[in-house]
């Protein structure tokens, strides 16, 4: 039960981080030159990702229980870390806060600039842009997905019902505010996302290794309290430093 | 083969990111939990140990200069 709630928060938030920076970009390009050709774009990488993780899936849940979780978890705890390391830098100050509403704004500019169709053609700089954000983020979430639900049995559906969620909640709430979600406190999300990963990253990854967690999935909350601890002592050693 | 390279640099990115030592630094605790269980040792406090080590290190590295 432990590690479901927090197996779905994790899918949840890391999803819907990923989802927030895709929205920015196809909302810069879809307001700036038309939505047409965008959705193109949002469609053609939506049919791209599901091609491939129809293809790759099934191979990855017909491994061994004990070699997923060593190499998910380690993958997870690298990925997590990287994630924590810049929550820690951007949160004490030795590193820029993570600005929706600038990387909008820069995109817009970018998408005015650039040369417009002539007449009904489609128009190739929405599309490609769209494209790309949508499956460059998309490839992110799916690895969120796979790698969250593949060292569990069931794991994949929860994970999966997680990022649908957040997909659903994101584009709600993008269709209804109609501009990037700068409220979206991303980076206090980041790092709480970070530290999740981290969690579950070193849970597994010394499960596969063979080592028994005392409590067993009790675990995973001592885990996340001594790794938000050590976090905090970090940036608040950093924020003296910066 | 340029989208190859480019793939995989995502991925690279993506996964490893500014930091390979942490990348190495985990792969090491991971062999080092898997060695100590293999000599009867139940090991599961080296992974939250060396995960501290490994992001102090880098952390140290990102503010130094």
């Amino acid at each position: 039960m432990t590690r479901d709630v927090f197996l779905f928060l994790s899918a949840f938030l890391a999803s819907a981080v990923e989802m927030v920076e895709a929205l920015t970009i196809v909302l810069a390009v879809g307001v700036t030159r038309g939505w047409r050709s965008t959705l193109f774009g949002v469609g053609a990488a939506l049919l791209a990702l599901a091609a491939l993780i129809a293809a790759l899936g099934p191979s990855i849940a017909n491994a061994p229980i004990k070699v997923l979780q060593v190499v998910v978890g380690g993958l997870l705890l690298v990925f997590g870390l990287q994630w924590l390391r810049k929550a820690i830098l951007r949160a004490s100050g030795h590193m820029a806060l993570h600005d929706e509403a600038a990387i909008y704004a820069r995109e817009r500019e970018e998408a005015e600039r650039a040369e417009a169709p002539s007449g009904s053609a489609v128009d190739w700089y929405s599309f490609t842009l769209a494209f790309k954000g949508v499956f460059l983020e998309g490839l992110e979430v799916a690895f969120i997905v796979i790698t969250f639900g593949s060292a569990r049995s069931g794991g994949i559906a929860i994970a999966a019902a997680a990022a649908g969620a957040a997909l659903l909640v994101v584009l709600v709430v993008g269709a209804v505010v109609h501009a990037p979600l700068s409220r979206v406190p991303e980076n206090t999300l980041k790092f709480g996302v970070g530290l999740l990963l981290t969690t579950f990253g070193t849970f597994w990854s010394a499960e596969g290794a063979g080592a028994s967690w005392p409590g067993q999935d009790v675990a995973l909350v001592a885990i996340l309290a001594f790794f938000a601890l050590a976090s905090f002592g970090a940036v608040r050693s950093l924020e003296a430093n910066a | 083969m340029k989208y190859v390279v480019a793939f995989l640099r995502f991925w690279y990115e993506f996964v490893v990111g500014d930091d390979w030592r942490v990348a190495v630094s985990i792969v090491a605790a991971i062999g080092l939990t898997a060695a100590l269980v293999s000599w009867g040792v139940n090991a599961w406090w080296v992974m939250p140990i060396a995960v501290v080590l490994a992001l102090y290190a880098s952390l140290r590295r990102a503010t130094a200069g």
